[in-house]
Protein backbone atom coordinates (compact mmCIF):
# COMPACT_ATOMS: atom_id res chain seq x y z
CA UNK A 1 0.00 0.00 0.00
CA UNK A 2 0.95 3.16 -1.36
CA UNK A 3 1.09 6.32 1.35
CA UNK A 4 -1.95 7.62 2.98
CA UNK A 5 -2.97 10.35 5.78
CA UNK A 6 -6.13 9.09 7.54
CA UNK A 7 -8.43 11.55 9.00
CA UNK A 8 -11.92 10.63 11.08
CA UNK A 9 -14.56 12.14 10.63
CA UNK A 10 -16.92 12.92 12.98
CA UNK A 11 -20.00 14.61 11.18
CA UNK A 12 -20.90 14.44 7.19
CA UNK A 13 -20.06 18.11 6.96
CA UNK A 14 -16.50 17.51 8.68
CA UNK A 15 -16.21 14.83 5.92
CA UNK A 16 -17.41 17.13 2.71
CA UNK A 17 -14.61 19.77 3.86
CA UNK A 18 -12.22 17.03 4.87
CA UNK A 19 -12.98 15.63 0.85
CA UNK A 20 -13.21 18.86 -0.48
CA UNK A 21 -9.48 19.83 1.28
CA UNK A 22 -7.88 17.25 -0.74
CA UNK A 23 -7.27 16.77 -4.67
CA UNK A 24 -6.85 12.45 -4.57
CA UNK A 25 -9.42 11.62 -0.95
CA UNK A 26 -11.20 8.63 -0.50
CA UNK A 27 -14.11 7.96 1.84
CA UNK A 28 -13.20 4.97 3.82
CA UNK A 29 -16.35 3.50 5.26
CA UNK A 30 -16.06 0.08 6.14
CA UNK A 31 -12.94 -0.46 3.62
CA UNK A 32 -13.78 -3.73 2.92
CA UNK A 33 -13.34 -2.99 -0.97
CA UNK A 34 -11.20 0.27 -0.34
CA UNK A 35 -8.59 -1.49 1.73
CA UNK A 36 -7.95 -4.96 -0.57
CA UNK A 37 -7.62 -2.25 -3.69
CA UNK A 38 -5.18 0.09 -2.04
CA UNK A 39 -3.00 -3.09 -0.85
CA UNK A 40 -3.06 -4.34 -4.69
CA UNK A 41 -1.84 -0.22 -5.49
CA UNK A 42 -4.72 -0.08 -7.42
CA UNK A 43 -5.85 2.83 -5.84
CA UNK A 44 -3.47 5.17 -4.25
CA UNK A 45 -5.67 7.99 -2.35
CA UNK A 46 -3.09 10.83 -0.46
CA UNK A 47 -5.81 11.07 2.18
CA UNK A 48 -8.79 8.78 3.51
CA UNK A 49 -11.74 10.12 5.20
CA UNK A 50 -12.74 7.37 7.68
CA UNK A 51 -16.69 8.21 8.29
CA UNK A 52 -17.40 5.07 10.25
CA UNK A 53 -17.75 6.76 13.54
CA UNK A 54 -20.39 8.99 12.24
CA UNK A 55 -23.74 9.02 14.50
CA UNK A 56 -26.03 10.41 11.71
CA UNK A 57 -24.68 7.99 8.83
CA UNK A 58 -25.62 4.66 11.23
CA UNK A 59 -29.33 2.96 12.04
CA UNK A 60 -31.90 1.30 10.84
CA UNK A 61 -35.95 2.83 11.14
CA UNK A 62 -38.80 1.41 9.96
CA UNK A 63 -42.31 3.63 9.96
CA UNK A 64 -45.14 1.69 8.71
CA UNK A 65 -43.88 0.48 5.41
CA UNK A 66 -41.29 2.96 4.80
CA UNK A 67 -37.87 2.01 6.02
CA UNK A 68 -34.65 4.00 5.83
CA UNK A 69 -31.33 2.92 6.68
CA UNK A 70 -28.22 4.75 7.01
CA UNK A 71 -25.48 4.43 5.06
CA UNK A 72 -22.92 3.43 7.49
CA UNK A 73 -25.05 0.88 8.90
CA UNK A 74 -22.98 -2.35 8.27
CA UNK A 75 -24.12 -5.84 6.53
CA UNK A 76 -24.95 -7.50 9.77
CA UNK A 77 -26.77 -4.89 11.00
CA UNK A 78 -29.71 -5.12 7.88
CA UNK A 79 -29.17 -8.88 7.92
CA UNK A 80 -30.45 -8.72 11.77
CA UNK A 81 -32.76 -5.98 11.64
CA UNK A 82 -35.96 -7.66 13.03
CA UNK A 83 -37.39 -4.15 11.76
CA UNK A 84 -36.81 -4.88 8.51
CA UNK A 85 -37.23 -8.43 8.83
CA UNK A 86 -41.21 -7.84 9.83
CA UNK A 87 -41.37 -5.36 6.49
CA UNK A 88 -38.98 -6.57 3.80
CA UNK A 89 -37.38 -10.00 4.99
CA UNK A 90 -35.98 -10.46 1.46
CA UNK A 91 -33.44 -7.20 2.42
CA UNK A 92 -32.17 -9.45 5.58
CA UNK A 93 -31.41 -12.51 3.31
CA UNK A 94 -29.68 -10.64 0.71
CA UNK A 95 -27.19 -8.75 3.47
CA UNK A 96 -27.05 -12.25 5.63
CA UNK A 97 -25.28 -13.25 2.12
CA UNK A 98 -22.65 -10.48 1.50
CA UNK A 99 -19.09 -11.79 1.86
CA UNK A 100 -18.72 -13.58 5.23
CA UNK A 101 -19.32 -13.00 8.59
CA UNK A 102 -16.23 -11.09 9.37
CA UNK A 103 -16.77 -8.70 5.67
CA UNK A 104 -20.27 -8.23 7.26
CA UNK A 105 -19.62 -6.71 10.68
CA UNK A 106 -17.66 -3.91 8.76
CA UNK A 107 -18.63 -3.37 5.28
CA UNK A 108 -21.58 -0.78 4.60
CA UNK A 109 -24.84 -0.42 2.87
CA UNK A 110 -23.42 3.10 1.68
CA UNK A 111 -19.96 2.16 0.58
CA UNK A 112 -21.68 -0.80 -1.72
CA UNK A 113 -24.01 1.26 -3.61
CA UNK A 114 -21.61 4.22 -3.66
CA UNK A 115 -18.54 1.56 -5.10
CA UNK A 116 -21.28 -0.26 -7.49
CA UNK A 117 -19.23 -3.30 -8.45
CA UNK A 118 -21.22 -4.95 -10.88
CA UNK A 119 -21.71 -7.89 -9.03
CA UNK A 120 -22.53 -6.48 -5.57
CA UNK A 121 -25.84 -7.69 -4.45
CA UNK A 122 -27.06 -4.25 -2.87
CA UNK A 123 -27.67 -2.79 -6.15
CA UNK A 124 -29.97 -5.63 -7.80
CA UNK A 125 -32.17 -4.69 -4.07
CA UNK A 126 -32.00 -1.06 -4.93
CA UNK A 127 -33.48 -0.58 -8.22
CA UNK A 128 -35.64 -3.77 -7.88
CA UNK A 129 -37.32 -1.72 -4.58
CA UNK A 130 -37.57 1.72 -6.44
CA UNK A 131 -35.10 3.45 -3.55
CA UNK A 132 -34.35 6.91 -3.10
CA UNK A 133 -30.45 7.42 -2.29
CA UNK A 134 -29.84 10.19 -0.22
CA UNK A 135 -26.59 12.31 -0.10
CA UNK A 136 -25.55 15.24 1.56
CA UNK A 137 -26.70 17.43 -1.75
CA UNK A 138 -29.85 15.89 -2.90
CA UNK A 139 -32.11 12.85 -3.24
CA UNK A 140 -31.49 10.51 -6.33
CA UNK A 141 -33.47 7.36 -7.42
CA UNK A 142 -32.06 4.27 -7.69
CA UNK A 143 -32.49 4.02 -11.68
CA UNK A 144 -30.69 7.08 -11.95
CA UNK A 145 -27.90 6.19 -9.41
CA UNK A 146 -26.34 3.27 -10.99
CA UNK A 147 -24.35 4.68 -14.11
CA UNK A 148 -22.29 1.85 -15.18
CA UNK A 149 -19.05 -0.71 -13.94
CA UNK A 150 -18.01 1.00 -10.70
CA UNK A 151 -19.82 4.31 -11.85
CA UNK A 152 -22.58 6.49 -10.15
CA UNK A 153 -24.56 9.68 -10.42
CA UNK A 154 -22.62 11.05 -7.07
CA UNK A 155 -20.65 14.17 -7.88
CA UNK A 156 -17.20 14.34 -6.83
CA UNK A 157 -17.16 15.23 -2.78
CA UNK A 158 -20.60 13.93 -2.71
CA UNK A 159 -21.78 11.38 0.15
CA UNK A 160 -24.26 8.87 0.04
CA UNK A 161 -25.78 9.44 3.96
CA UNK A 162 -29.19 6.85 3.58
CA UNK A 163 -31.30 4.99 1.40
CA UNK A 164 -35.17 4.64 1.69
CA UNK A 165 -38.06 2.68 0.40
CA UNK A 166 -41.57 1.45 0.97
CA UNK A 167 -41.58 -2.11 1.53
CA UNK A 168 -42.85 -4.25 -1.20
CA UNK A 169 -45.64 -6.45 -0.47
CA UNK A 170 -43.87 -9.56 -1.63
CA UNK A 171 -40.18 -9.65 -2.57
CA UNK A 172 -37.15 -12.27 -2.67
CA UNK A 173 -33.12 -12.27 -3.48
CA UNK A 174 -31.40 -15.54 -5.66
CA UNK A 175 -27.95 -15.52 -6.22
CA UNK A 176 -25.70 -18.09 -8.26
CA UNK A 177 -22.18 -17.46 -6.67
CA UNK A 178 -19.10 -17.62 -8.32
CA UNK A 179 -18.03 -21.11 -6.14
CA UNK A 180 -14.66 -18.94 -5.43
CA UNK A 181 -15.21 -15.40 -4.80
CA UNK A 182 -18.35 -15.99 -3.56
CA UNK A 183 -19.52 -12.82 -5.83
CA UNK A 184 -22.76 -13.08 -8.02
CA UNK A 185 -22.16 -14.54 -10.82
CA UNK A 186 -26.32 -13.73 -11.77
CA UNK A 187 -28.81 -12.40 -8.63
CA UNK A 188 -31.98 -11.22 -8.94
CA UNK A 189 -34.07 -9.45 -6.99
CA UNK A 190 -37.86 -9.66 -7.22
CA UNK A 191 -40.03 -7.10 -5.67
CA UNK A 192 -43.80 -6.51 -6.12
CA UNK A 193 -44.74 -3.08 -5.04
CA UNK A 194 -47.08 -0.02 -4.93
CA UNK A 195 -45.45 0.88 -8.39
CA UNK A 196 -46.15 -2.65 -9.56
CA UNK A 197 -43.57 -5.36 -10.70
CA UNK A 198 -39.58 -4.80 -11.06
CA UNK A 199 -37.03 -6.97 -11.53
CA UNK A 200 -33.64 -5.96 -10.49
CA UNK A 201 -30.19 -8.03 -12.11
CA UNK A 202 -26.45 -7.87 -10.86
CA UNK A 203 -23.89 -9.78 -11.51
CA UNK A 204 -24.46 -10.42 -14.83
CA UNK A 205 -25.04 -7.16 -16.61
CA UNK A 206 -22.08 -5.34 -18.94
CA UNK A 207 -22.97 -2.60 -17.42
CA UNK A 208 -23.75 -3.37 -14.09
CA UNK A 209 -26.77 -4.06 -12.66
CA UNK A 210 -30.36 -3.20 -14.78
CA UNK A 211 -34.02 -4.21 -14.54
CA UNK A 212 -35.62 -6.46 -17.09
CA UNK A 213 -38.52 -4.77 -18.48
CA UNK A 214 -39.69 -8.01 -20.00
CA UNK A 215 -40.06 -10.18 -17.26
CA UNK A 216 -41.34 -7.25 -14.89
CA UNK A 217 -44.26 -7.14 -17.90
CA UNK A 218 -44.84 -11.37 -18.08
CA UNK A 219 -44.30 -11.47 -14.18
CA UNK A 220 -47.08 -8.25 -13.73
CA UNK A 221 -49.70 -10.68 -15.63
CA UNK A 222 -48.79 -13.59 -13.94
CA UNK A 223 -47.21 -13.67 -11.19
CA UNK A 224 -45.10 -17.29 -11.09
CA UNK A 225 -42.13 -19.16 -12.45
CA UNK A 226 -43.72 -20.62 -15.02
CA UNK A 227 -44.98 -16.63 -16.58
CA UNK A 228 -40.77 -16.61 -17.69
CA UNK A 229 -40.93 -19.85 -19.50
CA UNK A 230 -40.92 -18.32 -22.85
CA UNK A 231 -38.79 -15.42 -21.77
CA UNK A 232 -35.37 -15.28 -23.76
CA UNK A 233 -32.68 -13.30 -21.96
CA UNK A 234 -30.47 -11.65 -24.47
CA UNK A 235 -27.01 -12.50 -24.12
CA UNK A 236 -25.44 -9.66 -26.16
CA UNK A 237 -25.92 -7.40 -22.97
CA UNK A 238 -24.05 -10.10 -20.56
CA UNK A 239 -20.48 -10.21 -19.12
CA UNK A 240 -18.50 -12.54 -20.47
CA UNK A 241 -15.28 -13.91 -18.68
CA UNK A 242 -13.32 -16.86 -17.52
CA UNK A 243 -16.12 -17.28 -14.91
CA UNK A 244 -18.67 -17.58 -17.54
CA UNK A 245 -19.80 -16.92 -20.92
CA UNK A 246 -22.63 -14.50 -21.95
CA UNK A 247 -25.12 -17.33 -22.94
CA UNK A 248 -24.40 -18.94 -19.79
CA UNK A 249 -25.03 -16.17 -17.46
CA UNK A 250 -28.35 -15.14 -19.47
CA UNK A 251 -29.79 -18.46 -18.79
CA UNK A 252 -28.28 -17.90 -15.23
CA UNK A 253 -30.21 -14.83 -14.94
CA UNK A 254 -33.71 -16.68 -16.00
CA UNK A 255 -32.90 -19.14 -13.33
CA UNK A 256 -32.03 -17.06 -10.73
CA UNK A 257 -35.12 -15.40 -11.65
CA UNK A 258 -37.32 -17.73 -11.74
CA UNK A 259 -36.16 -18.73 -7.99
CA UNK A 260 -36.58 -15.37 -6.60
CA UNK A 261 -40.02 -15.92 -7.62
CA UNK A 262 -41.08 -18.96 -6.62
CA UNK A 263 -39.48 -18.03 -2.93
CA UNK A 264 -41.35 -14.56 -3.20
CA UNK A 265 -44.46 -16.96 -3.44
CA UNK B 1 3.64 8.78 12.03
CA UNK B 2 0.02 8.59 13.98
CA UNK B 3 -0.21 7.38 17.46
CA UNK B 4 -2.26 4.89 17.69
CA UNK B 5 -3.98 3.41 21.05
CA UNK B 6 -5.83 0.25 21.45
CA UNK B 7 -7.05 -2.10 24.41
CA UNK B 8 -5.88 -5.26 23.55
CA UNK B 9 -6.71 -8.15 25.59
CA UNK B 10 -7.67 -6.10 28.24
CA UNK B 11 -4.19 -4.39 28.29
CA UNK B 12 -4.19 -0.31 27.05
CA UNK B 13 -1.47 -0.45 24.54
CA UNK B 14 0.06 2.20 22.61
CA UNK B 15 2.54 2.64 19.30
CA UNK B 16 3.79 4.88 16.64
CA UNK B 17 2.92 3.93 13.35
CA UNK B 18 1.67 4.82 9.77
CA UNK B 19 -1.33 5.41 8.46
CA UNK B 20 -1.17 2.76 5.84
CA UNK B 21 -0.53 0.22 8.47
CA UNK B 22 -2.74 -2.71 8.72
CA UNK B 23 -3.82 -3.34 12.02
CA UNK B 24 -2.50 -7.47 12.09
CA UNK B 25 0.74 -5.99 10.65
CA UNK B 26 0.59 -3.20 14.21
CA UNK B 27 -0.19 -6.41 16.62
CA UNK B 28 2.53 -8.54 15.10
CA UNK B 29 4.94 -5.78 14.35
CA UNK B 30 4.51 -2.92 16.91
CA UNK B 31 3.47 -5.81 19.41
CA UNK B 32 5.17 -8.31 19.00
CA UNK B 33 1.82 -10.17 19.09
CA UNK B 34 2.08 -13.10 16.49
CA UNK B 35 -0.97 -15.28 17.56
CA UNK B 36 -2.76 -13.26 14.93
CA UNK B 37 -1.63 -14.67 11.31
CA UNK B 38 -1.72 -13.63 8.22
CA UNK B 39 -2.24 -16.19 5.48
CA UNK B 40 -3.58 -14.80 2.02
CA UNK B 41 -3.47 -11.11 2.64
CA UNK B 42 -6.52 -11.14 0.29
CA UNK B 43 -8.82 -10.59 3.20
CA UNK B 44 -10.56 -14.00 1.80
CA UNK B 45 -8.62 -16.86 4.16
CA UNK B 46 -9.83 -15.15 7.74
CA UNK B 47 -5.89 -16.29 9.39
CA UNK B 48 -5.81 -12.84 10.74
CA UNK B 49 -9.63 -12.63 12.33
CA UNK B 50 -9.67 -10.49 15.32
CA UNK B 51 -12.33 -9.15 17.43
CA UNK B 52 -12.80 -5.28 17.80
CA UNK B 53 -15.34 -3.86 19.72
CA UNK B 54 -16.76 -7.28 19.68
CA UNK B 55 -17.41 -8.25 16.16
CA UNK B 56 -15.35 -10.31 14.37
CA UNK B 57 -13.09 -8.68 11.49
CA UNK B 58 -10.28 -9.10 9.27
CA UNK B 59 -7.63 -7.27 10.35
CA UNK B 60 -5.72 -7.74 7.53
CA UNK B 61 -8.19 -5.60 5.96
CA UNK B 62 -8.20 -2.50 8.28
CA UNK B 63 -5.98 0.02 9.20
CA UNK B 64 -4.40 -0.40 12.67
CA UNK B 65 -5.40 3.62 12.73
CA UNK B 66 -9.37 2.59 11.95
CA UNK B 67 -9.30 0.94 14.96
CA UNK B 68 -7.87 3.18 17.23
CA UNK B 69 -9.62 3.87 21.07
CA UNK B 70 -11.36 0.34 20.11
CA UNK B 71 -11.24 -3.15 22.13
CA UNK B 72 -9.11 -5.74 20.41
CA UNK B 73 -9.46 -9.38 21.52
CA UNK B 74 -6.51 -11.25 19.69
CA UNK B 75 -5.90 -14.96 20.01
CA UNK B 76 -3.90 -14.41 22.79
CA UNK B 77 -6.31 -12.95 25.28
CA UNK B 78 -9.07 -16.14 25.12
CA UNK B 79 -7.07 -18.47 27.89
CA UNK B 80 -7.34 -16.93 31.61
CA UNK B 81 -4.54 -18.25 34.09
CA UNK B 82 -3.39 -20.52 32.27
CA UNK B 83 -7.06 -22.49 31.13
CA UNK B 84 -8.10 -22.81 27.61
CA UNK B 85 -10.80 -21.11 26.40
CA UNK B 86 -13.86 -23.56 25.76
CA UNK B 87 -13.34 -23.11 22.13
CA UNK B 88 -9.38 -23.72 22.41
CA UNK B 89 -10.66 -26.70 24.74
CA UNK B 90 -12.69 -28.38 22.15
CA UNK B 91 -10.26 -27.85 19.07
CA UNK B 92 -7.82 -29.39 21.18
CA UNK B 93 -10.31 -32.63 21.76
CA UNK B 94 -11.59 -32.98 18.53
CA UNK B 95 -8.41 -32.88 16.84
CA UNK B 96 -9.68 -29.58 15.24
CA UNK B 97 -6.44 -28.76 13.45
CA UNK B 98 -3.41 -30.33 11.75
CA UNK B 99 -0.63 -27.63 10.50
CA UNK B 100 -2.74 -24.60 13.19
CA UNK B 101 -1.67 -22.23 10.65
CA UNK B 102 -5.59 -21.45 10.02
CA UNK B 103 -6.28 -22.04 13.93
CA UNK B 104 -5.95 -18.66 15.34
CA UNK B 105 -8.92 -17.27 12.80
CA UNK B 106 -10.74 -20.49 12.87
CA UNK B 107 -10.94 -19.46 16.84
CA UNK B 108 -11.49 -16.40 16.71
CA UNK B 109 -14.16 -17.09 14.01
CA UNK B 110 -15.75 -19.61 16.05
CA UNK B 111 -16.24 -17.17 19.43
CA UNK B 112 -17.84 -14.92 17.51
CA UNK B 113 -20.30 -17.47 15.62
CA UNK B 114 -20.99 -18.66 19.31
CA UNK B 115 -21.54 -15.05 20.80
CA UNK B 116 -24.28 -14.55 18.43
CA UNK B 117 -26.02 -18.08 17.93
CA UNK B 118 -25.21 -19.46 21.41
CA UNK B 119 -26.16 -23.05 21.83
CA UNK B 120 -28.61 -23.03 18.93
CA UNK B 121 -25.57 -22.82 16.57
CA UNK B 122 -26.48 -26.08 14.58
CA UNK B 123 -23.82 -27.59 11.41
CA UNK B 124 -25.59 -25.98 9.15
CA UNK B 125 -25.09 -22.59 9.90
CA UNK B 126 -21.47 -23.37 11.18
CA UNK B 127 -20.33 -24.55 7.75
CA UNK B 128 -22.05 -21.18 6.16
CA UNK B 129 -20.54 -18.82 8.46
CA UNK B 130 -17.06 -20.37 7.94
CA UNK B 131 -17.27 -19.21 4.36
CA UNK B 132 -14.33 -16.39 5.74
CA UNK B 133 -11.89 -18.80 7.10
CA UNK B 134 -10.02 -20.86 4.90
CA UNK B 135 -8.92 -24.62 6.23
CA UNK B 136 -6.38 -26.32 3.95
CA UNK B 137 -5.33 -29.46 6.17
CA UNK B 138 -8.84 -30.92 7.77
CA UNK B 139 -11.44 -30.57 5.30
CA UNK B 140 -13.36 -29.02 7.68
CA UNK B 141 -15.14 -32.06 9.76
CA UNK B 142 -12.80 -31.61 13.26
CA UNK B 143 -13.27 -27.74 13.10
CA UNK B 144 -17.23 -28.26 12.35
CA UNK B 145 -17.36 -30.67 15.14
CA UNK B 146 -15.02 -28.53 17.72
CA UNK B 147 -17.29 -25.43 17.47
CA UNK B 148 -20.56 -27.45 18.16
CA UNK B 149 -19.15 -29.15 20.76
CA UNK B 150 -17.65 -25.54 22.13
CA UNK B 151 -21.53 -24.29 21.68
CA UNK B 152 -23.03 -27.05 23.83
CA UNK B 153 -20.51 -27.09 26.90
CA UNK B 154 -20.61 -22.93 26.54
CA UNK B 155 -24.13 -22.92 26.10
CA UNK B 156 -24.91 -25.57 29.51
CA UNK B 157 -22.75 -23.23 31.00
CA UNK B 158 -24.80 -20.50 30.24
CA UNK B 159 -27.71 -22.24 31.48
CA UNK B 160 -26.22 -23.51 34.71
CA UNK B 161 -25.23 -20.65 35.80
CA UNK B 162 -29.07 -19.30 35.15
Amino acid sequence: MYETNYHRASSVSEAASLLAGSDEAKLLAGGQTLIPTMKQRLAAPSDVVDIRHIAELKGISVSGSKVTIGAATSHAEVAQSADIANVCPALCGLAAHIGDPHVRHMGTIGGSIANNDPAADYPAAMVALDATIHTNNRTISASDFFVGLFETALDEGEIVTAVSFDAPSKAAYQKFPNPASRYAMAGVFVAQGNGGIRVGVTGAGSEGVFRSSEMEEALASDFSPAALDAIAVDPAGMLADIHGSAVYRANLVKVMARRAVAAAG
Amino acid sequence: MTSISLNVNGRQVSGEAEDRTLLVEFLRTNLGMTGTHVGCDTSQCGACVVHVDGQAVKSCTMLAVQANGSDVTTIEGLASNGTLHPVQKAFHENHGLQCGFCTPGMIMAATDMIRRHGSALDEKTVRQELEGNICRCTGYHNIVKSILAAAAEMGDAQQAAE
